[in-house]
């Protein structure tokens, strides 16, 4: 707000000004957003307690139980952090280039769907180790044929990609309803049910007696990878810098339409496999929520985590342990389970407000007598 | 007369995708790309059920007036509490847009649904779901008394006062955008803020005003839903992504208030088309409803493909406005 001079010769200056800092060291920066997460469970607690008039600290101990309490939890809780993770990671290149892909429920449903349906046609065809090797393939390149199509179009006519991919994920969803109808079993009760439940075709190995110790195993393998990528390789570089700017890029002759395309092929080939591992080693079914809204969670994962895939372990396990802590809240008080997302939307606020403390300095303005 | 019932049944379905988008288009115009819009929808429509709930459990009888009012009230409240969060988030924050919008969507559904499946046993009452029958007969009063006067009758005079109101409500944004000086100075401030700025716009209370009464526009569209759509029963999910839907008119009537009242109608008769085609299966119902996400697609090409100024995004959009980052 501008200053607005009350006499001649004495201006009166603004409570406090903002300014933009150069850098922060990264322990600030680590105690500031350690600081909102605080805070935002303490007003979250304000919240809870005013909803249900329970006992805040207990509310906090049954969040701590619905994900640690047994052992079964915890993997359940590992399990969910695993798919978040793998779809935050697949979206993480497209976002760093500045292309705001929020289709990724799109893709991982496309990747589930040619799974579903390699299970289905192939069930009993092929021996199971090809059987898995096609439904992999297939359903990483439905997920990327899924995520270039918006792609080209941006590249080539500036088509708004945030709308496209958006639109990609209803036709993903019907796409998956109209096969769902298809082959539903019995006919026509809408429901696909588990696909091979007598002959496990299809079905992704169990490690040992862990049940989801592969799905994680192969997220944890897509991660690493994917930082190494961004991180090291040459095409990383070019998505940062087309993600700063399309120009400079195209000054120092990066191909940007090219790079566009082919993140967003990476993007898509991840959502894909996510997509495998919720079909083939989770769910063994499909429906139109395979992908759970997950996507739209990870871009908050990605976001939070500075697009790094490492941090990206910490950001995912934070929203799958309120997910999961806040689910056991409220069926222990019989209320709709949406109370998580309730929770989630609140610790994310504080979070996303925060930054602006690391990004700015508010200094207030100096006493009268120090100024004259 | 099928074809009258259909298009009584499209501008039904059109009306909560207009008050979206409109309150999209004013938000947008301001350079805030508000993806919380489906979500404030929710609210919107949750804090007008919680409102009515209250009211009708706690009066004898019901006055019609405070029937209405009351959940108009409570919608608009909410609506504007959820506009406050994200202009105050990307505004006097900066934050991302994109990310601000998508929590304030996930939190809005997550609003709607919890308390759409507990409001009846926080309220410690028993009964097992929320009906609001006697206040959605208010709100579904027919303006005109028309109803059986043919078809013109049916398809244009037979509905209530929100639908009436969000035609009113585009007519006159469409006006003011492009007729008055709030409107330019509006524009101005979601193309170039810093030109703006420099003109001696309040730019930070433009993007504030237009988020928020673009959110409480986008609210009304829910209130609209539950109320005389859904006959004042709330399902969770119900609504389901008819916020998103209003996002895509926003591109499809490029950007302009007028032209979405059309596009609303024709966005709502494609959601239902497929129930007027004879001898659909199931899964054939299931291909036609990706009809609007195809056509809005569709459009988005076109236009980006024609480069046409006037059918353009601001230019600022998505972006957020710090005086001294030049």
């Amino acid at each position: 707000m501008a200053a607005e001079p009350k006499q001649k010769g004495q201006i009166k200056e603004p409570l406090f000004h903002i300014t933009k800092r150069d850098s922060i060291a990264w322990q600030k920066a680590w105690l500031i957003r350690i600081g909102a997460i605080l805070f935002a469970l303490v007003f979250s607690g304000i919240v809870s307690f005013l909803l249900t008039k329970e006992n805040p600290l207990s509310i906090y101990a049954t969040m701590l139980d619905g994900a640690f309490g047994t052992e079964r939890r915890v993997w359940n809780l590992m399990q969910s952090l695993a798919m978040l993770l793998c779809v935050s990671v697949a979206v993480t290149p497209a976002f760093k280039m500045r292309f705001w892909n929020i289709g990724a429920e799109g893709q991982v449903l496309a990747g589930g769907l040619a799974t579903a349906a390699c299970m289905i046609l192939f069930g009993n065809k092929l021996p199971s180790p090809l059987l898995l090797l096609v439904m992999l393939i297939v359903s990483i390149a439905a997920g990327a044929v899924w995520a270039v199509i918006p792609a080209f179009f941006r590249a080539h006519w500036q088509t708004n990609e945030t709308l496209f991919t958006l639109m990609m994920n209803y036709i993903a969803i019907q796409l998956v309803s109209f096969f769902v109808y298809k082959w539903s079993v019995p006919k026509g009760s809408g429901q696909v049910g588990i696909i091979n439940r007598a002959t496990h075709a299809g079905w992704l190995p169990t490690l040992g007696k862990y049940e989801y110790l592969l799905n994680i195993l192969i997220v944890l393998l897509v991660t690493v990878t994917m930082f190494v990528y961004l991180k090291y390789s040459k095409h990383g570089y070019e998505i940062t810098v087309v993600g700063e700017s399309e120009n400079t890029a195209r000054y120092i002759g990066i191909p940007v339409k090219k790079v566009i395309i082919r993140t967003m092929l990476i993007s898509g080939a991840v959502c894909g496999i996510a997509g495998f591992l919720l079909v083939s080693g989770t769910d063994h079914t499909i429906s139109r929520d395979t992908a759970g809204g997950r996507s739209f969670t990870a871009i908050m994962v990605s976001w939070l985590a500075k697009f790094n895939p490492i941090f990206m372990v910490l950001t995912s396990f934070l929203l799958a342990f309120l997910d999961k802590g806040a689910s056991q809240v409220s069926t222990q008080l019989g209320l709709n389970k949406s109370f998580s997302d309730i929770i989630t939307g609140i610790i994310i606020f504080f979070i996303i407000g925060c930054e602006f403390f690391i990004q700015y300095k508010v200094q207030f303005r100096e006493k009268e007598a120090k100024a004259s | 007369m099928m074809l009258a019932n259909f298009l009584q049944r499209a501008i039904m379905q059109g009306i909560p995708l207009l008050y979206g988008s409109t309150g999209e288009i004013i938000t947008e115009k301001s350079g805030n790309l508000n993806l919380g819009i489906p979500g404030i929808m929710y609210v919107g429509g949750i804090s007008g059920v919680i409102g009515a709930f209250f009211y009708e459990q706690h009066a004898a009888s019901l006055n019609p007036v405070l029937a209405v009012m009351i959940p108009l009230f409570c919608s608009i409240l909410g609506s504007l509490l959820m506009g406050l969060i994200y202009s105050f988030l990307t505004v006097t924050l900066r934050a991302n847009q994109n990310v601000t919008g998508l929590a304030l969507t996930t939190f809005g559904v997550g609003v709607g649904n919890f308390f759409g499946g507990s409001l009846a046993k926080l309220a410690g009452s028993d009964i097992p779901s929320i009906n609001l029958t006697q206040t959605s007969g208010f709100f579904r009063k027919q303006l005109f008394a028309a109803g059986d006067s043919g078809w013109f009758g049916q398809i244009f005079l037979s509905h209530s006062f929100l639908a009436y109101a969000s035609i009113v409500i585009s007519l006159v944004t469409a006006y003011v955008l492009s007729h008055t000086r709030i409107g330019l100075q509006l524009r101005a401030v979601g193309e170039n803020p810093a030109t703006a700025d420099a003109a001696g716009i309040n730019v930070g209370k433009y993007k504030y005003f237009a988020t928020c009464i673009g959110s409480v526009t986008a609210g009304l569209g829910g209130l609209y839903y539950v109320m005389d759509y859904a006959n004042g029963v709330w399902s969770n999910d119900g609504f389901g992504d008819r916020g998103w839907l209003a996002i895509a008119l926003v591109i499809f009537a490029v950007w302009r208030p007028n032209f979405s009242i059309l596009g609303s109608i024709l966005f709502g008769g494609l959601y239902i088309v497929h129930m007027y085609i004879r001898n659909l299966d199931v899964s054939g119902q299931e291909l036609f409803k990706m009809l609007p996400y195809v056509v809005t697609i569709l459009f988005l090409i076109v236009i980006s493909m024609r480069r046409k100024r006037e059918a353009q995004p601001p230019a600022h959009l998505g972006q957020s406005y710090f005086r001294e980052e030049r």
